[in-house]
């Protein structure tokens, strides 16, 4: 069930303001892939891009080609609704629905692609969400409570569950652990090792050791000045960027000789 | 980071208040209390006013049956009206509140707003001669209708009026006054809804449609019950619009179409208070103090409502 993405000529627009240029990238199934690079330079908007949320916002646009598994996404006969069910989304914030329960709050895709669940199915289901996401026994007691009860990484756990619920192909983490604790985050850096078994994985993070430790590819966003379009400098396995990198750029950024 | 720990300075051990935070104190708490005393007030004038006609023999009650019998009809017309109103209005309310913040181009959103609030500027005797010259006779065709089809259902069990002044054209007319006060308030809240939260549906694979059902009106939930809670208590107190477009006649009935229709609290006051003297006027008082208690249930009940499930109101 994990696929592969691959994206070509990619430009990527708010309104008249062209965010991102020239996006040429493959990434692996049953992999992590890491995107870095300084703040501003486009991480998040490319990220959105690969399950069409980007185009929720208004005036944004996309041109260029992104295929997962040979269907082009943004192709005449392609539903962003339908792309967003195979394709899940993690926030850097962590936003469960603050008027559902824990439970409710995973069952919640599940809700939108099968009307009728039996209960016991759903149970199930939930469990094993929670399970997966490292949750369950923090909330197995709990379940009816508000999602929005739970610590800051208790919840970034939540939206995890919520978001492998509905067992995407590919799965997105905008900065998934920029709010955590280093406990919390160790956590999600486990679950993301046992989930690339079964999922595509695509991470943006500020942290290189985060990058260098989970990731088996790493891409460096960079741009060369403010107004500029944001563009991929290297795409290159994990190893190779951080020991050896081909751009000069990517070096200066990941010793911290940046700007 | 070293932690150089600071000696605490000498002085006064009371914690340092600012001038500009004693002022604004005093004067919120002095705001609180103005209230609750005008409430106290008010709730005092009418039972004072009221008790003569609670404790007078029945026969010297308007209508010679006692005091129940004068305020039942009116305490049963007042709330049915306003619930036509409500039952009329809410759903209306929020379909436009969300029409405008998420369906209407931006351009088309912000008129339509304008001119939602504008409805609240209106005049409700403007309501009322609009609701007895243009709504009713209009709705007359439509009330025989109902007779005709759906007379097997107790409120439209007919005869229809001839005048179009029922008690569902009252009720019509207040839905339409309420209408702006509901939306207003319903768009405010939905307006607040974070994008974050709405993205969260989004991603999960949610329509347009389904975003507003899981994320959108959720979270507006208390306050389309606030909104729907302050359209109530104009719809209870409303008094010319109903005295204009109801036509009075006979006491509690569900019957909605028919010429015959219990009188509202306000109504009922605004018609008889000229001419009233002793006696009676205390009976119309204490018809007043009933609306006030109904005011005050309806707003305990949706507090009630609406704290039931804070928890999950979203605003934590
Ligand atoms: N909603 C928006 N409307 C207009 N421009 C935006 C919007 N969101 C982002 N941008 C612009 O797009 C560019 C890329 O922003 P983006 O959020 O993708 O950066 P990022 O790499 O994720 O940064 P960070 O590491 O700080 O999260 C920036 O110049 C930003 O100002
Ligand atoms: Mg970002």
């Amino acid at each position: 069930m994990a696929k592969r993405i691959d994206v070509s000529d990619l430009n990527i627009y708010y309104g008249n303001f062209l965010a991102v240029e020239g996006v040429n990238v493959s990434i692996e199934p049953r992999s992590i892939t890491a995107l870095i690079g300084p703040s501003g330079c486009g991480k998040s908007t490319f990220l959105r891009t690969l399950n069409r949320m980007h185009e929720v916002i208004p005036g944004a646009r996309v041109e260029g080609k992104v295929v997962m598994d040979g269907h082009d996404l943004y192709g005449a006969d392609a539903d962003p609704v339908d792309v967003r069910r195979q394709i899940g989304m993690v926030f850097q914030r962590p936003n469960p629905f603050p008027t559902m329960s824990i439970y409710e709050n995973v069952a919640a895709g599940m809700r939108l692609n099968a009307r009728r669940m039996k209960k016991s199915d759903l149970d199930e289901l939930v469990e094993r969400s929670l399970r997966g996401a490292n949750l369950w026994e923090e909330v197995k007691d709990r379940l009816d409570r508000p999602g929005s009860g739970l610590s800051g990484g208790q919840q970034q756990r939540l939206c995890i569950a919520r978001a492998i619920a509905v067992e995407p192909d590919v799965l997105l983490m905008d900065e998934p652990c920029s709010a955590l604790d280093p406990i919390s985050t160790l956590a999600i850096e486990d679950l993301m090792t046992e989930l690339k078994e079964r999922y595509t994985i695509v991470i943006v993070t500020h942290n290189m050791q985060q990058a260098a430790r989970v990731s088996e590819s790493t891409g460096f966003f960079n741009l060369n000045g403010v107004g500029q379009p944001g563009r991929l400098i290297e795409f290159n396995p994990t190893e190779k960027i951080f020991s050896n990198p081909d751009q000069k750029a990517t070096e200066d950024y990941i010793s911290g000789r940046f700007g | 980071m070293t932690a150089t720990r600071t000696p605490s300075p000498p002085g006064p051990t009371r914690p340092v208040r600012r001038l500009g935070d004693r002022v604004f104190a005093g004067s919120a708490r002095g705001a609180g209390i103005l209230i609750l005393v005008i409430l106290a007030g008010v709730a005092a004038f009418l039972v004072a006013e009221a008790v003569p006609a609670i404790t007078a023999p029945a026969e010297e009650i308007p209508g010679g049956e006692g005091l129940t019998a004068y305020i039942a009809p009116l305490v049963f017309g007042t709330l049915l009206a306003a619930l036509i109103a409500l039952v009329v209005a809410t759903p209306l309310a929020v379909a436009i509140a969300l029409f405008i913040t998420h369906f209407a181009p931006r351009r088309l959103a912000q008129g339509l707003g304008y001119l939602v609030d504008l409805l609240a500027a209106i005049p409700s005797i403007v309501y009322g001669f609009w609701g007895i010259s243009w709504l009713a006779p209009k709705m007359v065709p439509f009330y025989r209708w109902l007779e005709d089809n759906l007379g097997f259902i107790p409120f439209f069990a007919g005869p229809t009026s001839a005048t179009g002044r029922t008690m569902l054209t009252a009720g019509l007319v207040l839905a339409i006054m309420i209408l702006p006060i509901i939306s207003a308030i319903s768009r405010e809240v939905f307006l607040q809804v974070p994008t974050l939260h709405k993205e969260a549906a989004l991603a999960l694979g949610a329509t347009r449609w389904e975003m507003i059902k899981m994320a959108v009106i959720p979270y507006g939930k208390s306050g389309i019950i606030g909104g729907s809670m302050l359209g109530l208590g104009r719809a209870l107190g409303e008094t010319l619009a109903v005295t204009l477009v109801l036509s009075v006649s006979g006491g509690i009935t569900f019957n909605l179409i028919s010429s015959g229709n219990p009188a509202t609290i306000a109504a009922n006051i605004a018609l008889q208070f000229p001419e009233s003297t002793g006696i009676a006027v205390n009976t119309l008082i204490a018809s007043g103090l009933a609306l006030f208690v109904i005011t005050l249930v309806v707003n305990m009940l949706a507090r009630w409502i609406v704290n039931r499930r804070a928890d999950f109101s979203g605003a934590n």
